[in-house]
């Protein structure tokens, strides 16, 4: 069985899972066996809805401690449920969380992994996982030697793949042991989703000349109702809060559509953003290192294009 | 109060990604060296100031790897930190590395234990929680700031969309990010005083790989930029509704 880990936050279930389980679910037809989900807490989503995703059956820690997450709590409780159920195949999104249990079940499990997967494996001889490494720059195809398995797949690289299923919803008696962690705050961004699960972004850099000017990117962001983000020059000078620094050493992003406006595209933004679908730059100079990395260019004054590209959207969506 | 940080070897964040071997080998050649930026500029320096702060901590450096990342733990060294240990294991499995860290962990009896979120070579971001198993430790990821008081830790974390504040008893494995310190440079005190400090080398103790590397690849090249005039931003509209279908 293909085991699939259900990330919630705030009692809502996140979008990497519904990924997560497309992924999960074509791995369990291409092997042959079923697709079933693991759940920890309660939520308020219809649970049996994840049967539209390729899950057969959910079972489901019915137990509020699990509501707050603790690495070491979850990744205890999901290898617990996965050695009871005898999963062969563990599937996470290489989401925060994710990330942070997926490596301590495989331990649990005495389970090969490769996290961070960007499709699905090659299991004709072996089971190869082609993963990306280097920040992107390159992908490396890795065996899995071991009987039980785990991979945590990067986000937006396989897509949310959804039918008409229903999923069997089971209750799982496992022993949830005691968390060491206090939760003291929980400080969001409301309104906003965040950069991560987001389908279009809309990104600044040094091109803009200054926090005043963002009032632009602002408004093409909400004629796209896309999120926003900026490179490391503009969230070190404070132009724009640190939250939304993407590059390497900030948070890594594979939107459906990434919209570079006065970015000019060093190797270190790139690996933030190289993942993303499609890539449009937005800058003066036409040598700028971005333009070989994108899909669609403009050459010009971003103080003039971006305007006139909101309110070409703006004008197609009140045609359409 | 005793501090093992985790430090790797990766390739300077401008280097030209190559392979060599029919694909199967990292090329090596005119690649610079670093300590993997999150190793160092999150966790060792944040280990650096908590020990200004409290000059009784111990910090140890732990990297697991060949002696050609010795030149790496030096410097590592010259920023801060006691001692330093190398496992001479020069595996690429995580789970293999995670081991080798935890069998040094039990031993030193460590309050805390810092890794970067991950390494910007092959991005497995596995060791923190891998060593949470291991050592039955709690763990967590993503931190970016932390306090500590006491045998008590106050850790700042990122989550998706903002970020949690929690409390916890020591030991703690945390992976570290943006915010937890800032980036330092060594100075000419510090390279002179890593010269000397104490590099212990162990032997490899774990054998048993649960990966096999097969081949690398590199990104086909995109096709190429599809320029649009600036004057004409009803066809980049067109072209991302009809072409590229992504809004």
């Amino acid at each position: 069985m293909v085991l699939i880990y259900i990330d919630q936050d705030d009692q809502e279930i996140k979008k990497a899972s519904f990924e997560a389980i497309s992924y999960g679910a074509a791995l369990a037809k291409q092997l042959g066996i079923s697709a079933e989900a693991i759940l920890l807490g309660t939520v308020k989503n219809n649970v049996s809805e994840l049967g539209k995703y390729g899950a057969s059956k959910v079972h489901q820690i019915n137990n509020t401690a699990l509501n707050n997450f603790d690495a070491s709590v979850h990744a205890n409780v999901v290898a617990a449920a996965a050695k009871t159920l005898g999963a062969t195949v563990l599937v996470f999104a290489h989401n925060i969380n994710g990330r942070a249990i997926a490596p301590a079940v495989a331990v649990k499990l005495s389970a090969g992994i490769v996290t961070g997967a960007c499709a699905l494996p090659n299991t004709e001889a072996g089971f190869v996982v082609t993963k990306t490494v280097f920040s992107g720059k390159a992908f490396a195809s890795i065996q899995i030697d071991t009987p039980v398995k785990v991979i945590s797949i990067n986000q937006n690289s396989f897509g949310v793949v959804a039918g008409d299923g229903t999923a069997t919803v089971q209750n799982i008696d496992i022993a949830v042991p005691t968390s060491k962690i206090k939760i003291t705050a929980t400080d969001k961004i409301k309104g906003e989703v965040p950069l991560t699960e987001a389908n279009l972004v809309v990104s600044g850099g040094r091109g803009l000349k200054g926090p005043e000017h963002w009032g632009i990117l602002l408004d093409l962001a909400k004629s796209l109702g896309a999120s926003t983000a900026c490179s490391r020059p503009v969230s070190d000078a404070d132009w724009r809060p640190h939250h939304e620094h993407v590059g390497q050493t900030g948070i890594q992003i594979a939107p459906n559509l990434y919209i570079a406006i006065g970015i000019s595209g060093a190797i270190q933004h790139l690996a933030g953003v190289n993942r993303s679908k499609t890539i449009v730059v937005i800058n003066k100079d036409p040598e700028a290192p971005f333009f070989k990395a994108a899909d669609y260019g403009v050459v010009g004054d971003a103080f003039e294009v971006v305007p006139a590209l909101t309110a070409a959207i703006l004008k197609s969506k009140a045609g359409a | 109060m005793k501090i093992l940080v985790c430090i790797s070897k990766t390739p300077d964040t401008t280097s030209k990604i190559a392979f060599t071997e029919g694909n199967t080998k990292f090329d090596e050649n005119g690649v610079q060296w670093i300590i993997n930026p999150y190793d160092e500029w999150y966790s060792l320096v944040k280990a650096i100031v908590l020990k200004e702060k409290d000059p009784s901590i111990l910090i140890h450096l732990i990297t697991v790897g060949g002696a050609d990342t010795e030149p790496i733990i030096r410097k590592a060294l010259a920023l801060g930190g006691d001692e330093a240990i190398r496992v001479n294991n020069t595996s690429t499995d995580s789970m293999v590395v995670a081991q080798e860290i935890a069998a040094i962990a039990k031993e030193g009896a460590y309050d805390l234990i810092l890794t970067g979120k991950e390494t910007i070579d092959y991005n497995s971001a596995s060791i923190g929680s891998m060593l949470c198993a291991l050592l039955d430790t709690t763990f967590i990821p993503n931190a970016i700031a932390l306090e500590v008081n006491g045998t008590i830790a106050i850790v700042k974390r990122e989550i998706e969309g903002g970020e949690e504040s929690c409390e916890t008893s020591l030991p703690i494995i945390l992976s570290c990010q943006k915010g937890m310190a800032e980036q330092r440079i060594p100075n000419m005190r510090g390279i002179m005083a890593a010269r000397t400090k104490p590099l212990k080398v162990v032997e490899a103790s774990i054998h048993n790989a649960t990966t096999s590397i097969k081949k690398f690849d590199t990104p086909s090249a995109k096709s190429g930029v599809k320029l649009v005039e600036a004057g004409n931003m009803d066809e980049m509209v067109r072209l991302l509704k009809e072409e590229a279908k992504v809004i």
